[in-house]
């Protein structure tokens, strides 16, 4: 159990940089390859662990409040009988708060460099997925699936941004962002809902809550790190984590909301030793 | 874009009213808060400047002031130049918070963020020198940024310097460099049709709107990067581009966008083959042909043309095409609380047609919105919130943040009731006490009424005016249509034939929360209509010409039959 787990994302991660190289001319450009690849060939399973858990929600879960996209029938074909719902805080049936950042925001010494494009699709006049995260200077492959007028407007405060117009299905654009910056926002002026969020961090060690709160960070260097937790309406939470080589170490967030919708950042509610690994929550502080 | 006036123009303007009382020289600069200390060398010099120097000119007004030429002398001469000229608006620091920032719209330039709309470099790249030095040397139409014509090269190098020296993204990488803009295939009807195509393959009219007025479905949301709205561009008037209303300059913003605003650039939907380089050019030509390239020529009196026949029934673009159009320029009316620094109304375009018994007259105006309009109430607590700097009443909203009060969309046309004698002219607000105006008023929801005007809140409806006329909103204008008989028996004003009748425009734009004195104002114009004469004027010569030409041709003829005779 334990082996499978860390060499499923080593072979990937192998095999893209394999991929990116081949075919490429001889050059500088080529050596910094090699060095990529011999650095993620270099990830040894002895010496790396996995961060996961569960982020939580606790209080009332916040109303979802309905999207109007009458503008663009196209695009509200494209949802059930509900029809589109806010994405800004989707609490799971478990209580696990989607679409929340994690990264490692301090205790990273070194990193391999970024491997593959991370990809952002316009569908149905939504981004998928709402929050992203990158490596700085990874490609973001931004595309457009629907058949009509997108622009892509990315206001970061760190990095130089961009604003793209996609109008039609197809195109896609390539962009980067060439810092850290937690978090660039991303929007479409022509369809005023229409945001996304893009974490910037200068290592692999980033992951955003599934549908059902949970995430995963693997091939951590042991070590001891700060764990960051990023919600847009909720804020920023952080904590200590401890990685174990060979291990996975278990940090869990939990988020919630008072009866009148105000964030409570419950400080108590952390985590839990599991196996080697401690975690305590250092402080919580909401963002505003 | 579009949403900024020009308030120092503004002020230009309502010193050139007839009648402008002390006040209003005076008024301005209270506002904008200048201290007396940096007054002498500062853009306050503008304001608490004397209506003869204002009327003068830019060169003028920017002349040199002194505390900046003693600096120029000494090192740091781009710090001693910015602090002098350009940190009223842009701050000390480059944030674009300047004392008088507050009331523009759109906002000074933040220097710290590097985010340069005019470019000739990609999408959210750095500006080159060039793009700067541009900016600076021309000003930026249809902003508070104007030309700088009073410094040197060497001053503006200083300045382009100092002002990268306020954001860390200068010199941290290679120096930007302008895009292969390629070359333009020409214009021309077909260009033109193509560009017209490459409009709608490219989406413009999304925000720009079918008839490019900046009335699109996205036009009531748009923000810029600081989250303050922001209109899209009515290109018919490139008069207010800020890049530039040239050929070439339009197909750079097309290609570069502007950043900080909505606008996109458009260079990835072109390599991904939406359109051709040839087609963007195209586009670019079919920009350029949607109106005047400059600002009409102001000329100070309407024209009001006796009619061949009946007069225009209505307002419609049949009844009265080849009737001649005067443009009237409107600002923001910046005398009296609340202010308007950012109106969306700036200009009217009149005809006049009578018949020497009864006037008609058909004014048209941009306005993206028909208000009111409830599709745009976030736009207009917006606008409420960005300009609400000196104590201007808000319209409440409800617990939804629904307005509770929409204003509709209004224009008012003043004459003197007295003749005027010389130059004199009643106060241009609505008049005073002692000089009333006679009111032709039109709303959107109240319809058209005139009455007697004695000062902003002081006016009086005619009950038995017969001034008649309705307006029609289509694509992003409106089209009033105005008639009543020259000579009433009523409370209001005759006008004669051939007597050149004062006149001024006010304005509402209710979408953008313009109510009240919050509003759009010109100058004094006169309405003059011609007499019956000046037709003959133009036909006797004609028709002399036409007969001494029938007469020689009779006599040629006569000599050709005698020859083949």
């Amino acid at each position: 159990m334990r082996s499978r787990f860390w060499q499923t994302p080593a072979a990937i991660v192998a095999l893209s940089a394999t991929a990116a190289c081949g075919g490429s001319d001889a050059g500088s450009e080529e050596e910094s390859m090699d060095e990529q690849q011999e650095a993620a060939a270099a990830v040894d399973p002895a010496m790396v662990g996995t961060i996961s858990g569960m982020v939580a929600f606790t209080g009332a879960a916040p109303m979802m409040s309905a999207v109007d996209m009458s503008a663009e029938a196209e695009c509200e074909a494209g949802y059930g009988e509900g029809g589109p719902m806010s994405q800004n805080a989707l609490v799971s049936e478990g209580g696990g708060l989607a679409n929340v950042f994690l990264y490692l925001s301090e205790g990273v010494s070194e990193a391999p460099a970024a491997m593959g494009a991370a990809t952002l699709d316009q569908l149905n006049c939504r981004y998928m997925p709402h929050v992203l995260g990158v490596q700085s200077g990874q490609d973001i492959e931004i595309s457009n699936s629907d058949d009509l007028l997108h622009n892509i407007n990315a206001t970061p405060e760190e990095n130089r941004g961009f604003n793209i117009s996609q109008p039609r299905a197809g195109i896609t654009s390539t962009q980067r962002f060439q810092v850290a910056e937690v978090m660039v926002p991303i929007r479409c002026d022509v369809h005023g809902w229409m945001q996304a969020y893009v974490g910037v961090v200068d290592h692999p060690y980033f992951a955003v809550s599934g549908m059902d709160g949970s995430y995963s960070i693997a091939n951590v260097p042991a070590g001891e790190y700060t764990l960051t937790a990023w919600h847009e309406e909720y804020g920023t939470m952080m904590s200590s984590v401890t990685v174990t080589a060979g291990a996975s170490s278990d940090a869990g967030f939990e988020y919630g909301a008072d009866a009148m919708g105000q964030a409570v950042p419950a400080a108590e509610a952390l985590v839990l030793a599991h196996g080697t690994s401690r975690i305590r929550i250092d402080r919580a502080q909401p963002q505003q | 874009m579009k949403t900024g006036r020009f308030p120092l123009v503004a002020v230009a303007f309502a010193m050139l009213f007839g009648g402008v009382p002390a006040t209003a020289a005076a008024g301005p600069a209270a506002f904008v808060g200048v201290a007396p200390a940096t007054s002498a060398a500062g853009l306050a010099t503008l304001f608490g400047v004397a209506p003869a120097t204002a009327a003068a000119g830019p060169a003028a007004i920017f002349g040199v002031a002194p505390a900046a030429a003693a600096a120029l002398q000494e090192e740091g001469e781009g710090k001693a130049l910015y602090d002098a000229w350009c940190a009223e608006c842009h701050g000390a620091t480059g944030e674009g918070d300047g004392s008088a920032a507050e009331s523009m719209l759109p906002r000074p330039r933040d220097f710290t963020q590097a985010r340069y709309q005019i470019r000739t470099t990609g999408s959210g790249e750095l500006p080159t020198d060039e793009d700067i030095r541009a900016a600076i040397e021309n000003g930026l139409p249809g902003t508070t940024m104007p030309g700088w014509p009073n410094l040197d090269d060497g001053q503006i190098d200083s300045i382009i310097d100092y002002l990268k020296s306020f954001s860390r993204f200068f010199g941290a990488g290679p120096p930007p460099e302008a895009m292969d803009f390629g070359s333009d295939p020409g214009g021309g009807a077909a260009a033109l049709a193509a560009g017209a195509q490459a409009y709608i393959a490219l989406q413009c009219q999304e925000c720009h709107g079918e008839a490019a007025r900046g009335d699109g479905t996205s036009a009531p949301t748009l923000e810029d990067w600081r989250g303050l709205p922001v209109r899209a561009a009515d290109l018919t008037e490139a008069w207010f581009f800020n890049g530039g209303s040239s050929v070439e300059q339009l197909h750079r913003r097309i290609l570069t966008g502007l950043d900080g605003t909505p606008m996109p650039a458009a260079i990835d939907a072109m390599n991904s083959g939406v359109v051709s380089p040839d087609e963007v050019w195209q586009l670019a030509h079919y920009l350029a042909s949607l109106g005047p390239r400059e600002m009409p020529t102001l000329r100070d009196v309407a024209r009001v043309a006796r009619a061949e026949g009946a007069l225009p029934a209505d307002g419609s673009e049949e009844a009265w095409a080849g009737v001649e159009t005067f443009y009237f320029p409107l600002s923001g009316q910046i005398i009296q609380s609340p202010r308007n620094f950012a109106p969306t109304v700036d200009g009217v375009w009149v005809q006049g047609l009578h018949d020497g018994s009864d006037m008609a007259l058909r004014i048209r105006w941009s306005d993206p919105s028909e208000s009111p309009d409830p599709r745009w109430d976030e736009w207009q607590n917006k606008m409420t919130a960005a300009l609400d700097m000196d104590g201007a009443e808000d319209i409440p909203v409800d617990s939804a943040g629904s307005p509770l009060f929409r204003p509709p969309d209004a224009l008012l046309l003043q004459f003197p009731f007295d003749p005027p004698e010389g130059t004199e002219k009643p106060y241009f607000l609505m008049g005073d006490s002692r000089n009333p105006v006679y009111l032709w008023s039109w709303s959107a929801v109240d319809g058209v009424s005139a009455g007697r005007g004695r000062g902003l809140e002081s006016i009086e409806a005619f009950a038995d005016d017969p001034v008649t006329g309705g307006a029609e909103w289509a694509e992003g204008q409106w089209t009033l249509y105005l008639r009543r008989q020259l000579r009433t028996d009523g409370d209001g004003l005759d006008f004669a034939e051939g007597i050149p009748t004062p006149l001024a425009f006010q304005a509402w734009d209710g979408s953008s929360a313009e109510t009240g004195k919050r509003s759009a104002v010109s100058s004094w114009y006169y309405v003059l209509l011609e007499p019956p004469a000046s037709s003959t004027v133009v036909v006797a010569p004609l028709l002399a010409a036409l007969l001494t030409g029938a007469f020689g041709l009779v006599l040629v003829r006569r000599a050709q039959d005698r020859r083949s005779k």
